[in-house]
């Protein structure tokens, strides 16, 4: 009987040769939904078994619920892949070759994200984030457009600076552990670089932090990192969109928030929380200014992810239980509004055809089904009650204004400046005259009603256990 | 003799950096090419070194890696891709080779001033992190100054070279690290290799400027 964690990690080891080698591309939508929910069971199941610790893999609170977040994502995700894909294989604009690569990648992606949350060790989960990043880049550029060439491009060399930068400071964290912990493995063992922390040199600690954090916050999109992400979003296919968006950026900001940990513990370095506070707040005034001049359906959401993310660092930069509650809340909302968000836009756009904002009009009156779905969805990103997200954002804004009354008032105006933004969208796409094609959508609103009913759940009344669970995590954070 | 051992360390290091000099101002894509295969062949010796210096054996697969991968099958295929692609005669313009290495004398400078607190810890590894930052910053001044496709992608693996020169020179850093690395780097090229290819079908050039039409909206 193998256990829950090394299901995880072989069920996508398989995955991604079989479906390489499958050629009919609905057998390969079915194989690759079947690996999914493999993994989601194993990760329910990690839930209850005990968990394990060695020097490559750890299981303990605060990746656990990741883990869970992002093999349902990835489930659900991959329902909505199977329904998308036969859409564009009609109107042709994948061929099936490509669908074959496309499944692998997908499966190639699930599996390093899980490597990435999973692994004990920082180089392991660097390699981690590395894999998943190209996997993605080359999902990216799939259609072969020119937009999409350009995009998957400036992806894969934003993203690889990125990551050159983290594998640097890796080294430096190396470099400053292996004084206190020893040589070898135990050297980049989070647990044991945590437990020793403030015996570590303080000053090279907060250099090999600042590498960490332009590193890993370019794949978080936090501003001024964030040029590749609304490409990248905008030009790929709508489910690599919402993976991306739903838990890539979610893996990134859980690494550097391992790290933030590590220097919490370490008196003497810099104010890690004052960094992510400054960069979150960038990042969200920034992207929620940006939301109004977005003509590209898939671009403005994907500034809204910008914003969220920046959103949720700047909750773990303040710390303190409530704030770091918030963050989590935050993150999880995020993942699963935003993820439903693509789904729903993935089929407004495949049903109008094009993803120009413009163009698309008026959907209430040609396929009611599909908005309200994406009503309900955009209701929930702009954090307007009863969804989860109004919860976690009233929960910073008062965490936020009991300790930092003016950071509070920015924290505000960024959000009423996104909100305003959605609201204006939202009315012309949903009431406006419609406009294009009133084609039946071919299309599961399964999985995107799942979530949006998860956040709503959310809203009104979180179980105690998963409070309880975040509440440790939070207090772990520091 | 430890003296002599970091020497020794120093120089295959340095000359690493002075060939990253080298990529900068070179405007033939064939010759950006050579010079990338001569770092790599660096990079095999410093590692070599390394391994023996640390009596760390399994440094030598590293070693090799570079040696084989880098300095030869990588070169080699790129002279196939700009050959099939017809620009291997092609000049590219270099945006200002003279401010450009005045820009990457400053990124030595700042490498050797970030470095400095490590010699508080560890003072061997100062001089190996602070040569290898440089080399890290002086392929990301490449990857920004230069537009074709291809000499973006040799800036970028010799950012790589910067990468695995520090990791090697982090005493018992574990290999893990560092066969991933070498994975990495082939994944990379596979990227670029279909990268590459799918950007010569689309467009009449590698050049990626001739991307820039597209800035950030749709304007159709």
């Amino acid at each position: 009987m193998i256990s829950p964690v090394e299901a995880i990690l072989v069920v996508p080891a398989i995955a991604v040769p079989a479906l390489a080698l499958v050629s009919d591309y609905r057998l390969g939508a079915g194989i690759n939904m079947l690996a999914s929910a493999v993994s989601l069971v194993a990760a329910v199941f990690l839930l209850f078994a005990e968990h394990p610790r060695g020097d490559l893999i750890i299981v303990d609170d605060f990746n656990i619920f990741l883990i869970v977040l992002t093999s349902f994502v990835g489930f659900t995700t991959s329902v909505f892949s199977a329904s998308y894909i036969a859409h564009e294989i009609e109107i042709g604009r994948l061929t099936p070759a490509f669908l074959r690569f496309y499944h692998a990648m997908y499966q190639a992606l699930m599996g390093a994200m899980s490597v990435a949350l999973l692994a004990n060790n920082i180089g392991l989960m660097w390699v981690g984030v590395e894999v998943a990043t190209l996997s993605t880049v080359m999902m990216v550029g799939i259609y072969r457009t020119r937009e999409a060439i350009e995009a998957a491009w400036k992806y894969f060399i934003l993203g690889s600076v990125g990551i050159g930068l983290a594998f640097f400071g890796t080294i430096l964290v190396y470099v400053v552990a292996q004084e206190a912990v020893g040589e070898g493995l135990p050297g980049m063992t989070w647990d044991l670089l945590l437990k020793s922390a403030p015996a570590l040199d303080p000053k090279l600690l907060s250099l090999a932090f600042v590498f960490l954090l332009v590193g890993y916050g370019t794949k978080v999109g936090l501003a001024p990192f964030h040029a590749w992400l609304p490409d990248a979003h905008a030009e790929g296919p709508t489910p690599i969109s919402a993976v991306l968006s739903g838990l890539l950026l979610n893996v990134a900001l859980y690494a550097l928030l391992r790290f933030k940990m590590v220097l919490s513990a370490n008196v003497a370095a810099i104010d890690v929380g004052a960094i992510m506070v400054t960069l979150g707040m960038i990042s969200f005034v920034f992207a929620a200014f940006m939301l109004y001049r977005r003509r590209d359906i898939k671009r403005l959401f994907a500034y809204s992810s910008i914003e969220h993310m920046g959103i949720a660092a700047f909750a773990f930069g303040m710390g303190g239980p409530l704030a770091n509650f918030a963050g989590l809340l935050h993150m999880t909302m995020h993942s699963l509004i935003k993820s439903a968000i693509f789904f729903a836009v993935g089929h407004i756009a495949q049903v109008k055809g094009t993803q120009r904002i413009a163009a698309i009009s008026g959907i209430s009156t040609t396929h009611p089904a599909l908005a309200v779905l994406f009503a309900l969805a955009v209701i929930a990103i702009a954090g307007l009650p009863p969804f989860g997200m109004f919860t976690s954002e009233f929960m910073l804004i008062s965490s936020t204004f009991a300790r930092q009354p003016a950071l509070s008032v920015a924290l505000v105006v960024g959000l009423l400046v996104a909100f305003g933004a959605l609201v204006l969208r939202l009315q012309d796409i949903v009431f406006g005259d419609p406009t294009g094609k009133a084609d039946p959508a071919q299309a599961s609103y399964v999985p995107a009603f799942v979530h949006l009913a998860l956040v709503l759940a959310a809203g009104l009344w979180l179980p105690e256990p998963v409070v309880q669970w975040f509440r440790i995590v939070a207090a772990q954070l520091g | 003799m430890p003296s002599l051992m970091f020497d020794i360390a120093h120089l295959l290091a340095g000359s690493m950096l002075v060939l990253s000099f080298l990529l900068l101002y070179q405007d033939r894509i064939a010759a950006v090419i050579n010079v990338f295969a001569l770092q790599a062949i660096a990079l095999s010796l410093s590692v070599a070194w390394q391994a023996l210096v640390q009596d760390a054996p399994a440094l030598f697969v590293t070693s090799a890696l570079a040696l084989i991968v880098k300095g030869f099958v990588v070169p080699t295929a790129l002279r196939h891709i700009i050959r099939r692609l017809e620009i291997d005669r092609e000049i590219e313009q270099i945006i200002g080779s003279g401010p450009t290495i005045l820009t990457g004398l400053g990124l030595v400078a700042l490498s050797i001033l970030l470095m400095q607190p490590v010699g508080e810890v560890n003072v061997y590894a100062r001089e190996d992190l602070a040569f290898a930052l440089a080399v890290i910053l002086l392929g990301l001044l490449m990857m920004i100054t230069r537009r074709n496709a291809v000499t973006q992608v040799v800036g970028f693996m010799s950012l790589e070279n910067g990468l695995i020169l520090a990791a090697t020179g982090a005493k018992g850093m574990p290999l893990v690290v560092e066969v991933s690395v070498a994975f990495s780097i082939l994944i990379a090229f596979i990227v670029f290799g279909v990268f590459v290819f799918r950007m010569r079908e689309r467009f009449d050039t590698v050049d990626v400027s001739a991307l820039d039409r597209f800035r950030g909206e749709r304007t159709d």
